[in-house]
């Protein structure tokens, strides 16, 4: 089957960062989360994808598509939501709808008219007058009212409550009924829409550091504790980051069962989150 | 049926998923040829991925303990009589031994221990 968003050796640079030569893929029917600390080519990827910034080489298919070439047909059938409001914010949102309605073919008033009212929105606010949190319900209203059948997000979540975050979860699970459909959302804080997400492609300084079911990384992966004395001797390259105190270490590894084998009930081995991945590999780089 | 997940559990989700169905097969509370809910409403009702679900599934359908059919969904397949009887003696063995580690844990003797079973056996419970 053609994935719904592939990219191939995607690159882009910039005087003081570049994309190097990324490559990811999504099928239809997953949600794939695209994380990584600030600055590491998360909102480039996205803009890249978008056609809102020139690639300098590199593949980017959509429905199997060039999301340059099919720019138009493409775009139809991406909702999306970025990271900063792209709204004119002197007019309303009825007034602004209006003006993005006509864009899209398979728009649906119906759908628009049920997330402007379940989201707590009102027609005749000002975008300007809106808070960061009702912005993004905005754009988010707009991109699930014409039908798309691949949602791409910047960092939804942010600026985002607990409530309307969990909200968003219910949204996109609902969305996830449907086989066709493909979601791909960036974010540095991991904790929630993870949840759902099946795949994960992490990205640090411009590289791809993983991109793999979520649940391969949580079953292989595990934050080793364990005495000092252990380190002595052991070949460092094993731990991916460690973080050593007074009394202890703690190390990040991609493959505990070994280590469950190699030291038994020396260590302590516990499930890392998708935060601690992403804070040890960082570190990594850092201190590399 | 009901499904718990716990997110800080040691156990990884979709071990926590199979085990669960299979207690409820083995209960009886799923009933030959019963729908399952589909990999994608399951995944929507526990906020969890649908690959998640689906490995839980087809972990389930290794097993024998549900048959999955294209197009149409998920049912509890016809259980192997043997099999069934066998993991319900696996389940009467581990509470005899968390009847057997409390009793230790407190010297209590074997035919203290024999006893109390004989006079359990043959109440009716």
């Amino acid at each position: 089957m053609t994935p719904i968003l592939e990219i191939k050796n995607l690159r882009k640079e910039f005087k003081d960062f570049c994309l190097k030569d990324i490559s990811l893929s999504l099928e239809r029917g997953f949600i794939m989360g695209f994380i990584g600390p600030n600055g590491a080519g998360k909102s480039t990827t996205i803009k890249l994808i978008l056609n809102l910034m020139k690639r300098d080489s590199g593949e980017i298919n959509i429905f199997g598509k060039d999301n340059i070439a099919y720019e138009r047909e493409v775009k139809n059938r991406i909702g999306f939501v970025l990271d900063e409001s792209h709204y004119y914010e002197e007019i309303t949102i009825r007034e602004m709808k209006s003006i993005i309605a006509p864009f899209y073919d398979k728009w649906d008033e119906g759908i628009f008219k049920k997330y402007v009212k379940e989201f707590g929105l009102s027609m005749d606010k000002k975008i300007k007058e809106l808070s960061k949190g009702m912005k993004m319900k905005f754009s988010l209203a707009v991109a699930l009212s014409h039908d798309a059948e691949l949602l791409i997000m910047d960092e939804p979540t942010s600026g985002l409550d607990p409530v309307v975050r969990s909200e968003l979860l219910d949204i996109l699970s609902d969305l996830m009924q449907d086989e066709n459909k493909g979601v791909f959302f960036s974010t540095h804080i991991t904790s929630d829409l993870d949840k759902i997400a099946d795949y994960i492609t992490f990205i640090n300084n411009g590289e791809i550091v993983l991109s793999t079911a979520k649940d391969d990384i949580l079953d292989n992966f595990g934050l080793v504790k364990g005495a000092k004395e252990l380190l002595r001797g052991n070949d460092s390259k094993e731990f991916i980051g460690i973080q050593e105190n007074q009394y202890g270490f703690e190390a990040l590894v991609q493959n505990k069962e070994e280590f469950r084998k190699l030291y038994g009930d020396k260590i302590v081995i516990e499930k890392p989150t998708l935060e601690d991945i992403m804070v040890y590999y960082t570190r990594r780089g850092i201190n590399a | 049926m009901d499904i718990v997940i716990s997110n800080s559990s040691e156990k990884p989700i979709y071990e926590q998923i199979v085990s669960q169905i299979k207690d409820a097969i083995i209960k009886g509370v799923l009933k030959e040829a019963e729908t399952l809910p589909s990999i994608r409403s399951l995944a929507r009702e526990l906020k969890i991925s649908v690959i998640t679900t689906k490995r839980a599934y087809d972990e389930l359908q290794k097993e024998g303990f549900i048959v999955i059919v294209p197009g149409k969904g998920t049912f509890v397949a016809a259980q192997n009589k043997d099999l069934l009887r066998e993991s319900r003696i696996r389940i009467v063995e581990e509470k005899l031994i968390e009847a057997v580690s409390a009793a230790k844990s407190i010297e209590l003797s074997f035919d203290e221990l024999l006893e109390m079973l004989k006079l359990f056996y043959k109440e009716d419970y």
